[in-house]
């Protein structure tokens, strides 16, 4: 803990998490900075890092339109979800800054609020809620069945799961690794070299599978922060949506 | 004298199992259904795949709700 017992008290997520932003903000200030139309080489990278959650999550979703205005805020999340997932692979920091609830919970609550704030500025309140809680072409006794579960699974489902979908895999991703770590450095170090016991060479299965889970969460991380972009989008898309 | 045998510890990583089975099964059609289109033609392999990494990512949430539940503080009985 970092300056505990003031207001201040860090721990080492957060501690994480800071240094984290910290150099988002810095690559994107530089990276930027000084755009020229033929690309610099520094630049061509920034511009292919940037240009493929605006191509595949946001456009591709939204369309050029829509994709426009809810840019920022899908890239934002895109981009502070990586990073932080990040973090929980690089050797010496090791845990990620999202495998706490405070990250995950604020994202979904901002996709939440937008894609509200979406359908509600585009078809009005009433509107809105009628495209997501009557969908259309069904008999109308059907609704008595159909509309609650529509209300649970868009308003009380979709954030959860959006939430515990991030937290829970890094969450179990960080344990993993933590599991084959301290099971190697048991089977070499306690079993092998303080007691001589040939049965440490297990270690040598755990820590393989450490390595192999180490690509795995690499994979993971790029994975859920794709996943929780474009599910933003996909919220935002059909909350647009016209009935038809 | 004591009746029968004490059953100690927690239900949660049996909810975990329990979850896993159906969310396992889900996975399983998935993968198997993109890997079916695929054969079918392999032009579509790269949208195919992304579908396929979302429907995942949907299913496997259920098996993550499941986690989850088992941090929520309930009180001892």
């Amino acid at each position: 803990m970092l300056f505990a017992g003031t207001p201040f008290a860090l721990n080492r997520i957060e501690l994480i998490r800071l240094v984290v932003l910290v150099l988002l903000a810095l690559w994107l200030l530089l990276g930027t900075r000084r755009l020229k139309i033929v690309p610099s080489r520094g630049q061509a990278v920034t511009e292919a890092i940037l240009g493929f959650p605006r191509q595949s999550i946001v456009i591709d979703t939204l369309g050029e339109k829509d994709g426009r205005r809810f840019m920022p805020i899908l890239m934002t999340v895109f981009f502070v979800t990586v990073a932080m997932n990040l973090t929980g692979i690089i050797p010496g920091a090791q845990i990620a800054g999202t495998s706490i609830i405070g990250i995950p919970l604020i994202e979904t609550i901002v996709l939440y609020v937008v894609f509200i704030y979406a359908g509600i500025k585009r078809h009005g309140a009433g509107g809105f809620l009628k495209n997501a809680l009557f969908p259309p072409g069904v008999p109308w006794p059907l609704y008595i069945l159909l509309t609650p579960v529509e209300f649970v699974s868009t308003f009380i489902v979709r954030p959860i799961s959006l939430t515990l979908r991030l937290l829970m895999n890094l969450v179990a991703g960080h344990m993993l690794l933590a599991l084959c770590w301290a099971a190697t450095q048991f089977f070499f170090i306690t079993l092998i070299f303080t007691n001589g016991q040939p049965l440490g060479l297990l270690g040598i299965g755990t820590f393989a599978f450490g390595v192999v889970f180490f690509a795995l969460e690499l994979f993971v991380a790029l994975l859920q922060a794709y996943v929780i972009a474009i599910l933003g989008a996909i919220y935002i898309q059909l909350a647009l949506a016209d009935e038809h | 004298m004591a009746t029968g045998i004490d059953v100690v510890g927690q239900l949660a990583p049996l909810a975990f199992g329990l979850a896993a089975i159906g969310s396992g099964i889900g996975v399983g059609i998935i993968v198997g259904k993109t890997i079916e289109s695929v054969a079918r033609q392999p032009e579509l392999q790269g949208r195919l795949q992304t579908l396929m990494f979302l429907g995942i990512a949907l299913t496997e949430a259920l098996a993550f709700i499941a986690v989850g539940v088992a941090y929520i503080p309930f009180p001892a009985p």
